[in-house]
């Protein structure tokens, strides 16, 4: 009978807990469905918003710089951290030690000093903020995770596949393609896709290694807001969009996991 | 023999030159920056300045009790979830961990708008209260940071040593003291050091939810780039810098939860 009371607590303590992490975020889709200036004000049902969207050159051109620098900063990464990680995994103690310590750098530090810390490095060499020094700001960013999601994966293979590749007459660069990147993959792939996760939700390196000219959906938002006060009714829209893409991709991800579960049965 | 033998560790160089050249080289950047004046010289000014003034430990103060505040808050409501999600067979606990992390996936800046916006309807308006609603923008940035790592701590739990603890004739409080908080450490360790240093250093909370009326460490070093003051800047990354090595080494003996961001996918 009390476990019964408890598991019942336990639940609605949950569900409210969630609640009020949504409640944003769902208030703002409630206001996305009418066209009211402010929120609050419902002045009737309204689907304007999404087609005033999309034709708001500036947030279509902020959500696509987001998305390009997402994937072209996380495909560096990618291949930066699974070759890095690859050489680490073989380095000797000394460098290994030195090569992890390195990468827990940007992890450990705090985003702002390593944003203030690139952006004093390109000063002092005189580079021009460009679309390249925000690029490898945000591969600062992510590399190490690359490195992190790669390296439990090296440490469960086989140490002894590659070299019977080798000893059966495969060249290295050959058995490392064809032996050590499938064992690997999963790592890769998760690796990539925090890197791509980072990267879109990443305000502050953005805004200190970028040129002024080039804005993407975080320094879009910063600036409305800054300027404004509450979000423009536009962006109510965006956030919807933005809300439902994440919550398919939860269900895909769950559905995909149980997949695989059965499998494994 | 003159052929030099392929070793995989040498995968590791171009990893190894990205991060000398924009992970080390600019914190030594920084360090400089730091005691150095305009032409270069060695000075102390910048440090002695900063700490000359009110305001600057103003600064820091708050930083400082926001930041545990942050921790705390986090911790207490966090925890619960977390062990509700692990104990209390809940269905598809992995699915409500996604849940209460998924809002993580839509973008930082405009999340934190979203919760302002949530504020002004309330009528809590953050030019009238920003500590009170920089407080509560922080809790619902960091909530998600803190339920992974408890979380994935509480489901490794020795479920039989608390069953003993009870069939021993222990309260429930007990246990939980006795049994459940000390083996749980790691993921509060983890998860404090996941929200009480990134709260200390990050400005765009309370920039958007405190309309600019308070200043976090993370704020100066912002104010202090938007006016080209290099060297004043570096100090104060400086010494957030020190903080969080303090900050490690004081949790250095004790044992966390490894890779807590990895752990999102």
């Amino acid at each position: 009978m009390v476990k019964q009371t408890t598991r019942i607590l336990a639940r609605v303590f949950v569900g409210i807990m969630l609640l009020i992490m949504y409640a944003p975020i769902l208030l703002l889709m409630v206001f996305s469905f009418t066209e009211a200036k402010v929120i609050g004000s419902w002045t009737g049902f309204s689907l304007d918003l999404y087609p005033d969207l999309f034709r708001n050159t500036e947030i279509v051109t902020a959500v696509v710089n987001t998305v390009v620098v997402a994937l072209s900063s996380a495909a560096v990464s990618t291949v930066l951290g699974t070759v890095g990680a690859i050489g680490i995994h073989y380095s000797g103690r000394r460098m290994k030690t030195a090569l992890e310590g390195v990468s827990q750098i940007p992890i450990m530090n705090a985003e702002i000093v390593t944003a203030l810390s690139l952006t004093i490095l390109f000063v002092y060499f005189g580079v021009r903020f460009n679309f390249l020094t925000l690029l490898i700001g945000h591969v600062v960013l992510t590399l190490p995770f690359v490195v992190l999601s790669i390296n439990p994966k090296l440490q469960q293979m086989d140490p002894n596949i590659y070299e019977a590749a080798l000893d059966l007459g495969a060249r290295p660069a050959h058995a490392l393609r064809r032996i050590i990147l499938p064992e690997i993959m999963p790592g890769i792939f998760s690796g990539f896709l925090l890197s791509v996760t980072l990267s879109l939700d990443d305000y502050i390196i953005t805004a200190f290694t970028r040129d002024t000219s080039f804005a993407t959906l975080s320094t879009y938002v910063y600036g409305v807001t800054s300027k404004k006060g509450t979000l423009p009714p536009t962006l109510r829209a965006l956030t919807t969009l933005i809300f439902l893409v994440a919550l398919l991709l939860l269900i895909l991800m769950n559905l995909r996991g149980k997949k695989r579960e059965e499998g494994t049965r | 023999m003159s052929r030099i033998k392929f070793s995989r560790k040498w995968l590791a160089l171009p990893y190894g030159i990205f991060m000398i050249l924009f992970v080390i080289i600019p914190l030594l950047l920084i360090l400089a920056y730091a005691f150095t004046d305009v032409d270069g010289h060695f000075t102390l000014e910048n440090l002695t300045g900063f700490f000359g003034s009110a305001s600057n430990i103003n600064t820091i103060l708050v930083s400082f009790i926001i930041g545990a505040l942050n921790t705390v808050i986090c911790l207490l409501l966090g925890y619960p979830v977390a062990y509700f999600l692990a104990h209390r067979d809940m269905k598809m606990p992995t699915a409500i961990v996604l849940l209460f992390i998924m809002p993580m996936w839509i973008n930082f800046v405009l999340r934190t708008a979203a919760t302002r916006d949530l504020l002004y309807w309330m009528g809590l308006n953050g030019g009238a209260h920003p500590y009170l609603c920089t407080m509560i923008g922080m809790v619902y940035n960091y909530l998600p940071f803190v339920i992974l790592p408890l979380y994935t701590t509480m489901t490794k739990l020795d479920y039989s040593q608390i069953e003993a603890s009870s069939d021993l004739g222990a309260r429930p409080w007990q246990t939980f003291v006795k049994i459940v908080l000390p083996m749980s450490a790691p993921g509060i360790v983890s998860a404090a050091t996941m929200v009480f240093m990134p709260t200390m250093s990050s400005y765009v909370i309370s920039d958007v939810m405190g309309e600019r009326k308070l200043s976090l460490i993370g704020n100066s070093i912002q104010l202090y780039f938007d006016q080209g003051l290099w060297h004043m800047g570096s100090i104060v990354a400086v010494i957030m810098l020190l903080l969080i090595a303090f900050g490690m080494v004081a949790t250095k003996n004790v044992q966390k939860e490894e890779n807590v961001r990895g752990n999102m996918w």
